[in-house]
């Protein structure tokens, strides 16, 4: 038997940036002991990165927005397949949420009349972004992790969990490892939240950081949840493309929020050559209408510019493939066009968006008060993840809840800029608030030492494989290649199959994945670790997106390049069988209430 | 393309040595690139923090040729490449291996300082009324990354390893940060003499001077904070009044 150390938890948190954190400081409030586990040091998870700001219907700058305007928008975003019981109460209980970080001490920017001031992005009808300049998830993060730490928060950081622990159907606790020393820990818990975020990392052009390697999918997954919409990628329209370091690394949506627009290599504003039907009511014919939308007018239409992530990124890719592209293979963003409309705009662009004047000038050596910036699609965001209820956000599993971008429902086919911030608060407070409550109704159960010591022998494998096995970086540099190729922005049968096939190859030299050196502090050994993870998480995309024989959302098929309605009566979930292959499933949305189709008619006019 | 050679830290049995190691350098890299580089095809178990690669996290933090870096937001065309890059880490924590350190004493010392509290809300709806010019105050320290490059150079802890008295240039514009929030009603100006050592910096600026958010750490956070405890403790009109009350 190796040794561990052992740790008992009323509700275990798994991930530290926005959802977790806020699950750990309800739950925490709740009266429970809670632990929480995060991959990087405290307050560096994904979430600093979030720049546009937080959606809320405060309607504090335009004040006929309302929880039904966001309802409806985020409906119409997600195509319709959002489960909407939960894009009503994220849409309902935002608000409370932002005012709730100015109350712990978050510092948003104001409005003329002092109140918290609220931006245009992407997708949005009204201004509703709550910001902080264009480091929103910064502040937001910060805040709850001060908020966290005061409350006696007890942080387990820079640790991996390996596997989820569960005796008779129900989550026990996990199993992991300190990166630090490489020391086994096992945590025993009633309850345990997975806030783990994203799986960006499956492709090789992606905003998300090294952590972004599916583990909650994969670890709910191998423990028998339910995924949901893994085919519903989104791939952000704005990535930084040159150079070639950078390359991914995101460009807010506020830049166009303020203003900017996308300018293909013959200096033509093609946003305006394509409106899709849905928003051509609601979108400017011209120039000047659009301008004046983002300047505040409220009579005006918004500028093309703003149209959902999904459409952008697609109509960026259309100009790059008819030879229309930037020098370095995307299109034009420009911001700095504004001088001639605005006085003063150099200091306005540096206000309004210093973290990216900042990005630029170091990163690119460009001065996007001075010059467009070169951007195209990078790997964003998933839709998709672990089902959950929508009330309590527990997944199909007794005791294991998911929250934030590793739980599915919310976005249904594509994600509005600003509903993940939100998302996070809405979500990671009622995952926080429900596992509490579970562990009261039903008292943690002791481990099961022989699946503990399983977990433990799989993970130290690597270290056994001789000095010829495969190298854990390049397998995985293969996997991202392979994925960005053929299952990226436009997707057809004939090459997903062949994913499928490379998945198997893969996930065959992934087990051969040998490392060097000792337990501690070892890169290597994570790599080999986050690969499985990676490797599931893409399996589950590939599958799903063949399942989906039509465009919808974030989900594109050049074979089939239009929604069918057939489609948009149910999800795809895969699951696990009992001999480990992976199964397809459709499940029949539930259906929507009355009122809230109503909400959805009057809000179409 | 041109080669560079990298010196890089490395733990060993002795405490640690530096390692060359030959990169092929394309434009636009950045010294994160080069490390990346390296641990992917000669040194896998090469223990490097970093998470957003743009800046923004603040994990990435080392010295480059001696000067506290974020690796991220160093690009190679701003070093001179002839002769060898020094890549180490942070000196002013305790060593984990390789480039990372144990930086848990930062997590230690914000538990430490008075948290934000928040005064009675302005209106009916429980909400604040603030202005933006009061907010611009604040939230230059607000976007304070936790790179902790300012506690690295801060020779109060890297030479004279005050760990103990002095919370350093960080925890100092984290508290200005709260003393000038708008919305704050606690007082923190006792500890920042008594326990947190303000007292302490004697202003030579190299916190200000490494910040990578460009935050002006030294004249408007902590000028200010020494101005309150003056204010508070040694103007001699409060003093007297002091005097008088008891």
């Amino acid at each position: 038997m190796t040794n561990f150390e052992a740790f008992d938890y009323d509700v275990l948190v798994i991930g530290a940036g926005g959802a977790g954190l806020r699950a750990a400081i309800e739950a925490s409030a709740a009266g429970v002991k809670v632990g929480l586990i995060c991959k990087s040091l405290l307050g560096k998870a994904h979430t600093v990165m979030a720049e546009g700001g937080v959606a809320a219907a405060l309607a504090n700058v335009d004040d006929r927005d309302s929880w039904k305007v966001h309802f409806a928008d985020t409906m119409r975003g997600g195509q319709y397949v959002n489960n909407w019981r939960m894009a009503e109460l994220h849409a309902r209980e935002a608000p409370d949420r932002v005012r709730e970080l100015e109350a712990w001490g978050a510092v948003f920017d104001r409005t003329q009349d002092g109140r918290i001031l609220q931006r245009n992005f992407g997708g949005h009808r009204y201004p509703r972004l709550a910001h902080v300049g264009d480091r929103t998830g910064l502040e937001l993060i910060r805040t709850l992790q001060d908020q966290g730490v005061h409350r006696g928060l007890d942080v387990h950081m820079e640790f991996t969990v390996v596997s989820l622990l569960i005796s008779d159907g129900r989550a026990t606790g996990v199993v992991g490892y300190e990166r630090e020393r490489g020391r086994f820990k096992v945590f025993s818990a009633a309850a345990v939240v997975l806030a783990t975020g994203g799986t960006g990392r499956a492709y090789k052009i992606t905003s998300n950081s090294w952590e972004g390697t599916g583990d909650g999918h994969a670890l709910a997954y191998r423990a028998g949840a339910e995924l949901m919409d893994m085919e519903f990628i989104q791939f952000h329209p704005t990535g930084m493309i040159w150079p070639p370091s950078v390359q991914g690394i995101l460009v807010t949506e506020g830049v166009r929020g303020e203003g900017g627009i996308l300018l293909n290599r013959e200096g033509r504003r093609f946003m305006f050559d394509d409106i899709p039907e849905p928003y051509r009511t609601q979108t400017a014919d011209n120039e000047e209408e659009g301008w004046r939308y983002t300047q505040g007018d409220k009579s005006a239409r918004r500028p093309p510019e703003l149209l959902t992530r999904d459409h952008v990124a697609r109509c960026i890719v259309r100009e790059v493939k008819a030879g229309r592209g930037s020098p370095h293979g995307g299109v034009f963003l420009d911001i700095a066009w504004i001088k001639n409309r605005l006085s003063g705009a150099e200091a306005h662009i540096k206000r309004k968006l210093p973290s990216m004047y900042h990005q630029f000038k170091e990163l690119g050596d460009i001065d996007i008060t001075r010059e467009p910036m070169e951007v195209g699609p990078t790997t964003h965001y998933i839709m998709g993840g672990i089902r959950v209820d929508a009330d309590s956000q527990m997944s199909t599993i007794p005791g294991l809840f998911a929250a934030g971008e590793c739980a599915a429902g919310i976005n249904g086919a594509n994600r509005l800029g600003g509903n993940s911030l939100s998302d996070l608060l809405v979500f990671g407070k009622r995952a926080g608030e429900y596992a509490a409550q579970f562990a009261r109704q039903n008292p943690r159960r002791g481990v099961d030492t022989a699946q503990v010591q399983r977990a433990i022998d799989e993970a130290l494998q690597p270290f056994d494989r001789s000095a010829s096995s495969e190298n854990p970086y390049t397998v995985q540099a293969a996997l991202q290649e392979m994925m960005q190729s053929l299952v990226g922005i436009v997707r057809t049968e004939g090459e997903m199959q062949q994913a499928l096939e490379e998945l198997t190859r893969l996930t065959a030299r992934a087990a051969r994945a040998g490392i060097t050196g000792h337990r501690e502090y070892n890169p290597g050994w994570h790599t080999a670790i986050d690969l499985k993870n990676l490797l599931t998480v893409s399996e589950a995309i590939t599958r799903s997106a063949l399942e989906r024989k039509e465009s919808r959302g974030g989900h594109f098929r050049d074979d089939f390049p239009d929604k069918n309605p057939e489609y948009a009566a149910f999800n795809i979930v895969t699951v696990q069988r009992p001999d480990g292959t992976m199964e397809v499933r459709r499940v029949p949305l539930p259906p929507m209430p009355a009122e809230l189709q109503q909400i959805i008619e009057d809000q179409k006019s | 393309m041109t080669r560079a050679t990298f010196k890089v830290w490395r733990s060993d049995d002795a405490g640690g040595h530096y390692q060359d190691y030959s990169v092929d350098v394309v434009p636009g890299m950045v010294v994160l690139d080069a490390i990346h580089q390296i641990q992917a095809a000669q040194a896998p178990d090469l223990a490097v923090r970093w998470n957003c690669k743009a800046g923004k996290c603040g994990s990435c933090s080392a010295e480059i040729n001696g000067n506290p870096r974020l690796m991220c937001m160093t690009r190679l065309n701003s070093l001179d490449l002839l002769a060898p890059v020094t890549v180490e880490p942070m000196r002013a924590f305790p060593l984990l291996k390789d480039l990372v350190t144990d930086v848990s004493w930062n997590f230690r010392v914000k538990k430490a300082i008075t948290p934000f509290t928040a005064r009675p809300a302005d209106a009916p709806d429980g909400t604040w009324r603030m202005r933006q010019k009061d907010v611009d105050r604040v939230q230059e320290f607000r976007k304070c990354i936790e790179c902790f490059l300012c506690q690295d150079v801060c020779h109060i802890l890297r030479d004279h390893k005050m760990h103990d008295e002095f919370i350093g240039p960080r925890f100092l514009a984290y508290t200005a940060a709260l003393e000038m929030n708008p919305l704050d009603a606690a007082d923190r100006v006792p500890e920042l003499r008594e326990r947190h050592g303000v007292g302490l910096c004697n202003i030579t600026r190299c916190c200000t001077k490494v910040c990578p958010e460009h935050i002006t750490i030294t004249e408007n956070a902590i000028i200010p904070l020494k101005e309150r405890v003056v204010d508070r403790f040694y103007d001699p009109l409060t003093r007297l009044l002091r005097v008088f009350k008891s």
